[in-house]
């Protein structure tokens, strides 16, 4: 797999091929505090870069996950749907959200490395 | 308005708590355990809550104070005994809830717990229906503590010998270091625990007394995941100006002399709804699989017609599921009754549950 890469609204990307995964990030789960609910998109579903396609609940409240990049789901991750606390035990590895095909490689050029998103949270601490 | 803190504010800070405001006060929210490990070490072991923010509203006058309360609060007051309480609520001329309320008489008059938000305006109406023979107070040098949990008693008891003989929703006066403070056995998660009124000089030597006793710090989260678990109302949520305690299925709350005699407000309305039912009820919702039914979700009937709302709903980590609650049309409140839940769009099945979804474990007699 590829680094990975970072949007601002706290997901992760990685690719492989015209593969990407995409998850929440360790400080996003930090920010929500205990999982206790996930929808994932079914595959084929078309989705818009920074559109809505994923949706996590915690015990405090409910956020909708972005995609940061556009094209087709291929898989949404049961592994959080059955248990949705793997999402908080591993939030950047098993625990990814969902794989879409690529519709345009150059978006995820364009989102942040990590040395650039630590520093982005630092500054942006909520 | 300004913000303000409890006594024990940098307390927990130090107990590394995140802070959200509530009701004018900065309030912790969560620690560093979590809300899911909080909420199942109170239902556990024990878990302390700080919950100064409330009203503790002191009411002191001859008899003519128990007529005067008695036409705002529809509880048997004159029956009352000492060191008895009960729960109740303040209630508007069309026997709307202006507040809920635990009532307990002591050996002055009464003290009333409101809740944080509301406790202004609730002297304000309560003050209405008082005189100048009666005196009355909010008294902030005091703070509140819940200590809630299956291994309460057996901590306070050392603290406070004699505490474990009260009964749920009685009280008594104990010494701490020559001071008197009051404590109750009661609580707001279903579980056996005190409320422990003691000032603000003495509190933090009460908490740390509590963390050498493994005594867990719990957030406003968990005592939210705790009291919908049990079942218990949260005000400004699931009854406000515009519920009355018939359709929020309280009726209990109301003494029987109370319910025949009248005298208070609302009561025509109230007697009238006993004796024809409402049309809505508050029950118990639990949301097929894991999804969550938040405030304002509206339900739908199996058909497609639109019959309530929901007014909380969360995650419950002891039953492990979905939980929730909120009015409905009185025709579909019937346990089991299957409903749909309209959520980011689209429905989800759910049913009608009987509350609380986790039995209480009160000491009663």
């Amino acid at each position: 797999m590829s680094e990975k890469k970072f949007s601002k609204k706290h997901e992760w990307v990685s690719i492989e091929g015209d593969i990407a995964t995409v998850g929440i990030t360790k400080h996003a789960t930090e920010l929500l505090g205990d999982i206790v609910f996930v929808e994932v998109p079914e595959s084929g579903k078309t989705v818009e870069k920074n559109g809505q396609a994923a949706v996590v609940e915690s015990t405090k409240a409910a956020s909708d996950v972005y995609s940061p990049i556009s094209g087709e789901t291929i898989e949404g991750n049961k592994l959080i749907v059955d248990d949705p606390g793997n999402v908080n035990s591993d939030p950047e590895g098993a625990s990814w959200f969902f794989k879409i095909k690529m519709k345009d490689k150059s978006e995820f050029d364009g989102l942040m490395t990590e040395a650039d998103y630590v520093k982005f949270i630092a500054e942006n601490p909520s | 308005m300004e913000v303000q803190k409890t006594a024990l504010y940098n307390f927990h800070k130090n107990l590394g708590a995140k802070f959200v405001p509530f009701a004018g006060y900065q309030m912790p929210i969560q620690y560093s355990a979590g809300i899911v490990k909080e909420h199942i070490s109170t239902r556990t072991f024990a878990g302390f809550f700080d919950v100064s923010h409330m009203g503790q509203f002191f009411l002191e006058g001859d008899n003519t104070l128990i007529n005067a309360l008695e036409k705002i609060i529809p509880a048997d007051l004159k029956s009352l005994k000492l060191n008895h309480s009960k729960y109740s609520f303040l209630l508007n001329d069309n026997g709307g809830i202006i507040d809920d309320l635990i009532i307990t008489k002591i050996r002055k008059g009464f003290c009333i717990i409101l809740n944080a938000a509301c406790k202004d305006n609730d002297v304000k109406e309560i003050s209405k229906y008082l005189s100048k023979d009666h005196k009355y107070f909010i008294n902030s040098n005091l703070s509140l503590i819940a200590l809630q949990g299956p291994k309460s008693v057996e901590i306070l008891e050392k603290l406070t010998p004699g505490v474990s003989n009260l009964k749920f929703m009685t009280g008594d006066t104990f010494s701490l270091e020559g001071e008197d403070f009051y404590i109750t056995r009661s609580g707001y998660t279903g579980e056996d625990g005190f409320e422990i009124s003691i000032s603000n000089n003495k509190v933090e030597k009460l908490i740390n007394f509590l963390i050498e006793n493994k005594v867990q710090p719990i957030g406003l989260g968990a005592r939210d995941t705790l009291r919908l678990e049990a079942g218990l109302c949260l005000y400004g949520h699931d009854l406000n100006e515009k519920t009355n305690p018939i359709e929020a299925n309280l009726k209990w709350a109301i003494a029987k002399r109370r319910r025949e005699e009248g005298g208070f407000n609302g009561w025509k309305k109230i007697k009238e709804l006993i004796a024809k039912g409402s049309e809505k009820k508050r029950v118990g919702i639990l949301p097929e699989g894991r999804i969550i039914a938040r405030e304002n979700t509206k339900v739908f009937s199996e058909q497609g017609e639109e019959i309530g709302l929901i007014t909380s709903g969360t995650f419950g980590p002891s039953i492990n599921a979905s939980v929730a609650m909120g009015y409905i049309n009185s025709k579909f409140t019937e346990t089991g009754t299957k409903i749909q839940l309209e959520i980011r769009g689209k429905k989800h099945g759910g049913k009608v549950s009987e509350l609380p979804f986790f039995k209480k474990s009160y000491v009663k007699q």
